[in-house]
């Protein structure tokens, strides 16, 4: 389980989130959305610690992963990364080959048994849906590949150091809807064996692959429930009206 | 009005151009067309020529044996093809300890018709004259067939002795042999600092260290070069003599120090781009599988930066080939064959500058010290385009 507990985050002076509080269920898929600037995509790379590189960041309260405050002294954040994958907004493959792009993570984790990669390999990029394409082609430049391909690359990449968490950053926006559509199917299928954390500006791609929605706004989590129940009859109005497109 | 004027800007940039392509255009013809005449001339100077009895079988000597025989390495005609008998040199001057002034009459009239009794009465004599001396219509004395300069012996040769008479030797192998080794020993001395300095400014120096870095090593770049020559001259020589135990500090390791402090800023500031130029999504990627900052630094940040990174190591092999003064002043100028890094040498570019002075415009040295230069303009035109290729290679397809 993932739980927030009073998180407030800070960029220097501003105040980019406010007094968070969430609870996330393992398996299952949450979406997390609002208008730009609202604090959604901070949120998500809290969890993999991602805010730590950020020049005058601070953070109060406690980000917990099944019970353990992921930013206690004593956690080490390599191991944290591992068990908390991250895919971007845009496809962002390293400039080697498919091969190696998914092996890198086992490899920077100091796994360097070639059978044990080559499985995993095979492992990763079949749960991400393109071993099919890519069988004949693994030491290719990852380049050569499609937008759409190159994002489900970085899926299988962030799937093959085995973790139980998957922080995705608008991973369709920058892809073709064909493209998008496949990575959609691929979250449906992946939330069997990994709890997916998703931010979208795609409401109706929140709508068909979420379990449970988040609405942020100006850094506060104004709503969080059932996605059914946030599109169909949100307990806010500023949700209601966010969702509608009165506003944002 | 408007569109006057804009017509009137673009004719200028046109013509600009156009100018700017031109003398470009031109700077190459020229120096292709004096450097080739130097294929067409005959090894023995202008205006002179070797004359020998008839009796001896000789009829043709290279422009090394010549060398040979006025420098008395060769004293047998045996050596050459021709009979056993020892070589005697006569050299025109000699004449004039033979006979008085009135003897050769009136303007010299009679001195072509003595320098042929001279040259019938030997046959193992040869005489290296002046041509407008040389007796017409006499029996008994011929003038030996020289070679002209070729394209293998340009290339190949030895020996570099452009100013030796009666033949000179155009031999510009050590040259080349000494500009490359000179260049890619300090390219060899330059790649790790450069680049090391490029990693710790792009990854590891604090922002503060970077803005008093970058801008002092842009400044070593705008430094002229007969400074760092001198430099090299009085500080580095003396320590590579102490240091070596040599005779002399002028050597061609001396001028690849020189040089690989020249090439540093190149290096350095096109490698510190290229490394910053890197993504942070790259970055990004790598920390979120779980790679500390050196795994990330030396698995992807350099390998996405290794093409900006060879394009700077090239165009700093560029600089180094082309570098005139400094080295000029440092590698002791020995035009020869170096066997060992602490030996002198002489680049490509230095024997350019230090002969173009004084040789005689037109003449066989003048034009070899042409061809010098397009083979220095080739060589740097390799580079150039390697560099183009390797500094294009697309990274990211989009």
């Amino acid at each position: 389980m993932i739980e927030a507990k009073n998180v407030n985050f800070y960029y220097h002076t501003f105040h980019a989130l406010k007094d968070i509080n969430m609870q996330i269920e393992d398996n299952s898929v949450t979406a997390l959305i609002g208008p730009s600037g609202c604090g959604k995509s901070t949120f998500l790379r809290l969890f993999n610690r991602m805010n730590d590189e950020i020049d005058g960041a601070k953070l109060t309260g406690e980000c917990l992963i099944n019970n353990e405050n992921i930013y206690h002294k004593s956690v080490q954040v390599d191991l944290l990364r591992k068990n908390v994958g991250m895919v971007f907004q845009k496809p962002n493959p390293f400039p080697k080959s498919i091969l190696e792009n998914v092996a890198y993570g086992l490899r920077v984790n100091g796994i360097n048994n070639k059978q044990l990669i080559e499985e995993k390999v095979k492992e990763s990029l079949t749960a991400a849906a393109l071993w099919n394409e890519v069988k004949d082609k693994l030491h290719k430049s990852a380049f050569e590949l499609s937008g759409g391909q190159q994002q489900r690359l970085c899926i299988a990449r962030a799937l093959a150091v085995s973790p139980s968490i998957l922080l995705m950053d608008e991973p369709a926006s920058a892809l073709d809807p064909i493209s998008t559509a496949k990575i959609e199917e691929l979250i449906f299928e992946l939330k069997q064996r990994y709890t997916i954390i998703i931010v979208t500006h795609n409401m109706q791609q929140a709508a068909r692959v979420s379990d449970k929605t988040g609405f942020f706004m100006y850094g506060e989590l104004v709503e969080h429930s059932e996605t059914k129940k946030m599109f169909l009859a949100p307990d806010k109005t500023e949700t209601q009206n966010y969702i509608t497109g009165r506003f944002g | 009005m408007n569109k006057v004027l804009e017509k009137f800007v673009e004719s200028l940039l046109k013509m600009s151009s156009a100018v700017t392509g031109i003398t470009v255009l031109l700077i190459i013809i020229f120096l292709f067309k004096e450097g080739l005449g130097l294929f067409k001339s005959s090894t023995v100077e202008k205006g002179y020529t070797l004359v020998v009895n008839t009796q001896n079988p000789v009829n043709r000597l290279t422009s090394v044996e010549i060398k040979e025989i006025f420098d008395s390495e060769i004293e047998n005609w045996k050596d050459v093809g021709g009979s056993n008998d020892d070589i005697r040199i006569f050299r025109f001057d000699e004449i004039f300890t033979m006979y008085s002034d009135e003897e050769l009459g009136d303007g010299y009239s009679l001195l072509p018709q003595k320098l042929g009794e001279i040259i019938q009465s030997d046959s193992t004599i040869i005489a290296f004259l002046p041509l407008k001396y040389v007796p017409k219509n006499m029996s008994g004395i011929k003038e030996l067939k020289t070679d002209i300069i070729s394209i293998s012996d340009f290339f190949l040769g030895t020996t570099w002795l452009p100013t030796a008479t009666p033949s000179a030797l155009f031999g510009i192998l050590p040259l080349i042999v000494g500009t490359l080794l000179v260049s890619f020993i300090a390219i060899i001395i330059a790649i790790p600092f450069g680049v090391g300095v490029a990693i710790y400014l792009s990854e590891i120096a604090s922002e503060k260290v970077r803005k008093v870095m970058k801008p002092a090593i842009e400044l070593l770049a705008g430094i002229p070069s007969v400074v760092y020559g001198f430099f090299g001259l009085v500080v580095v020589a003396p320590i590579v003599q102490k240091v070596g135990g040599l005779t002399l500090g002028e050597t061609a390791f001396t001028g690849s120090l020189i040089l690989a402090i020249m090439a540093l800023p190149t290096i350095i500031t096109i490698s510190e781009d290229a490394l910053r130029n890197t993504p942070k999504a790259m970055r990004d990627a790598s920390y979120a599988l779980g790679a500390n900052r050196w795994q990330t630094i030396y698995k992807v940040v350099i390998p996405y930066a290794s093409s900006g990174i060879s394009a700077a190591i090239i165009l700093g092999i560029g600089r180094a080939i082309g570098e005139t003064m400094a080295v000029l002043m440092v590698t002791g100028n020995a035009a020869v064959m170096p066997h060992s890094l602490f030996e002198s040498v002489r680049t490509i570019p230095a024997t350019i500058a230090a002969e173009l002075g004084e040789a005689p415009g037109g003449g066989t040295h003048y034009q070899s010290l042409f061809l010098l230069g397009c083979v220095l303009f080739l060589i740097t035109l390799i580079i150039s385009i390697i560099s183009e290729k390797i500094s294009g290679r697309k990274i990211i397809k989009e």
